[in-house]
């Protein structure tokens, strides 16, 4: 556990660093919300209507957007051979990586969504849902999006591909996601859709980090 | 010559393939001109939608085959990772195009029967969502496949990125199925199941084998292109 | 514990369906340094990266104290010091944090980073940021990193790429002190090493 724990430290301390990268991530999410009454128009139903979906939707964007850099930081400077080489399994590795992607993209974004929920004019227990549900859900964009990160390490046009990989695998977060609040819009429970994206986060923890750290082997040869 | 010496296995393929294409191009042939006779000219109108169900006949087995297509990908992208066997990288390189090729001509046969059936080209039915997704999972496998310089790299990330994708495609499946009976509860039409009447079975059944011929047909020629392919490239490596 | 021993047989790898290096064989003992010379691309880097496990091989045997490293890849990775092409460092720490966390990833105690920083003369720079180095003095920095293991097998690629000559002294001295001291060095180099004792394995014919 000790390599785990320097590694997510380590990846926390660089973050910590340069606390730009993260920054512009969330504010990326702000405006690309924003854009959506500017181009739908101010109509506060129809917004409210939306809001779930919107801003679900600019989560997942966002969360995609700083992913990109997960692994590729390491591969370039080549500290991704001495994760390769050290002497405990690359799974938990691939572990640390993801959780201090979460920690430092989907935990925030899980915090600011219901100040953006406010403006779209969802109720109180929409904010609440909103956020209960990005916590849940955005693990597994961390793991899904890692694993495209993984893949496309050292491909031409790394980016658009990335998303192209991701977004495909990440509509059953997405849906459930934007549901659960919708549900409680319309004054349902939102239990099950949260267990089921807590599942769906527990189904990408069991198989994902297997395959990232295949996907980071087959990088480093 | 030594350098050539891992096709071995692929020439062997190749030397058997083709054996078999002209036979087996022969036969595709046939079955497509009887089941498009079935199809086009021998079964009934049907009663409610006219001509129109006719699209069936290329639509369901396209549907069909995207699906088993995928599966092909995952099965070779496993036969290359734990057994590292060459020919199956080739072959899925050469299968996935065509897979995707069915998933559109799905999608475009959908929408074509959408019109007549819906007034419009698109709804956001739950199968037409679905193999939306599946084109999409196809799209990505090509684009990675191609995206290294170095196309064994390729090969094997969009091995595992086959393998991933049938896991959630039945997890996809799913949750589209769900979120469509959310937004959309009455079912648009029904398809299949029990009721459905032989003399639509049978020209079914006969398309289905048909393009399912011309599948194994246009795979098994592309994986011959691609073994050349490889072997050009390791020919001027070599040079 | 066993003297250290290592034993190849037959090492062949492929890559882009061509051979890099094939039914490769050679013996390496405690204290001794094996030098792989050749042209570029006569698979110097490839073999280094074959014996760390990271390109699998398509025939042959690596035996460490007689036991295959395959059945025990995590034992065998304990083992192994890493100088790749690229430093491995992280831009964004200091000399000696950089140092620190490699030691914390390895799972091993930091009590040699110390003395390996004296050894590359690293003290002053101790507390810089790396990527304000110049790329000779984070060559060091990155040797000074493979001398802070516990590991008793160095494999180094280019370890004197970009070093100046007081720096080559340094770094002659270290491998000197970790040979004594029973350790096994594989170096890709293009210069010559200059160490009493390096045998010289040229691969590419």
């Amino acid at each position: 556990m000790t390599g785990f724990a320097a590694l997510l430290a380590r990846d926390l301390r660089l973050v910590w660093r340069r606390p730009g990268d993260v920054m512009v991530v969330l504010a990326f999410f702000v405006v690309a919300t924003v854009l959506f009454p500017l181009g739908i128009g101010p109509e506060t139903n129809l917004l409210a209507r939306i809001a779930a979906g919107v801003l679900w939707c600019a989560a997942l964007f966002a969360s995609l957007l700083s992913l990109d850099r997960l692994f590729a930081t390491d591969y370039e400077d080549g500290a991704l051979d001495l994760l390769l080489l050290a002497p405990w399994p690359l799974e938990l590795a691939v572990l640390a990586k993801c959780l201090a992607h979460w920690i430092v993209t989907g935990l925030p974004l899980a915090m600011l969504a219901p100040l953006m929920g406010v403006v779209f004019g969802l109720s109180g227990e929409g904010l609440g849902a909103l956020c209960l549900t990005l916590l849940v859900g955005t693990p597994t964009l961390s793991l899904v999006g890692g694993l495209a990160a993984a893949l496309t390490l050292g491909a031409r046009r790394g980016g658009a591909l990335l998303a192209l990989l991701a977004l495909p695998l990440c509509v059953p977060t997405l849906i459930f996601g934007a549901a659960a609040v919708e549900a409680v819009a319309m004054g349902d429970g939102f239990v099950t859709h949260l267990a089921i994206l807590g599942a769906l986060a527990l189904m990408a923890l069991a198989t994902l980090p297997w395959a990232i750290a295949a996907a980071l082997r087959q990088a480093g040869e | 010559m030594a350098t050539l010496h891992f096709l071995a296995n692929p020439a062997r393929f190749r030397r058997f393939s083709q054996r078999v294409l002209p036979a087996l191009s022969a036969v595709t042939a046939l079955a497509l001109a009887v089941g498009l006779y079935l199809a086009l000219v021998q079964s009934p109108p049907d009663y409610q939608q006219g001509e129109t169900v006719r699209i069936m006949f290329v639509h369901v087995p396209s549907a069909w085959l995207a699906m088993a297509g995928y599966a092909l990908l995952a099965a070779l992208g496993a036969a290359l990772l734990v057994w590292r066997h060459p020919l199956a990288a080739l072959m899925a390189r050469a299968a996935a195009p065509v897979g995707a090729v069915f998933a559109a001509v799905c999608l475009l046969t959908g929408a074509l029967w959408g019109r007549p059936m819906w007034g419009t080209y698109w709804v956001w039915d739950a199968r037409l969502t679905s193999m939306l997704l599946l084109f999409f999972l196809y799209l990505g496998h090509i684009a990675l496949s191609r995206a290294y310089d170095d196309p064994e790299r390729g090969d094997r990330a969009a091995a595992i990125l086959a393998l991933v994708g049938a896991i959630n495609l039945p997890v996809i499946k799913f949750s589209v199925d769900w979120w469509n009976t959310l937004h959309q509860p009455a079912s648009v039409m029904k398809l299949g199941g029990p009721s459905i009447h032989p003399a639509i079975l049978t020209p079914l059944l006969v398309m289905a084998l048909a393009l399912l011929l011309l599948y194994v047909t246009l795979v098994l020629l592309r994986t011959e292109t691609e073994i050349d392919r490889r072997r050009l490239d390791a020919a001027e490596l070599a040079a | 514990m066993k003297p250290a021993s290592l034993d190849v047989t037959g090492l062949s790898c492929r890559r882009g369906g061509r051979p890099v290096f094939e039914g490769l064989s050679f013996g390496l003992a405690g204290g001794e340094l094996l030098a792989l010379t050749g042209r570029n691309g006569s698979g110097k880097t490839t073999l280094l990266r074959a014996l760390a496990l990271l390109v699998t091989t398509v025939t042959g045997e690596i035996r460490w104290q007689g036991e295959d490293v395959v059945l025990d890849r995590e034992t065998w990775r304990r083992q192994i010091g890493w100088l790749g092409h690229l430093d491995g460092l992280k831009g964004d720490l200091g000399v000696r944090e950089n140092l620190a966390i490699a030691a914390r990833l390895r799972g091993e105690a930091p009590d040699r980073i110390d003395q390996a920083l004296a050894a590359f003369e690293l003290e002053p720079l101790a507390r810089r940021e790396v990527r304000t180095l110049s790329a000779g003095q984070r060559r060091r920095v990155a040797l000074a990193r493979v001398a802070s293991t516990h590991a008793p097998l160095w494999l180094l690629d280019e370890p004197l790429n970009a070093l100046d000559a007081p720096s080559q002294a340094a770094l002659r001295t270290t491998l000197g002190r970790h040979l004594a001291a029973g350790g096994l060095v594989i170096a890709a180099t293009h210069a010559p090493i200059d160490l009493a004792g390096a045998r010289i394995l040229e691969l590419g014919r």
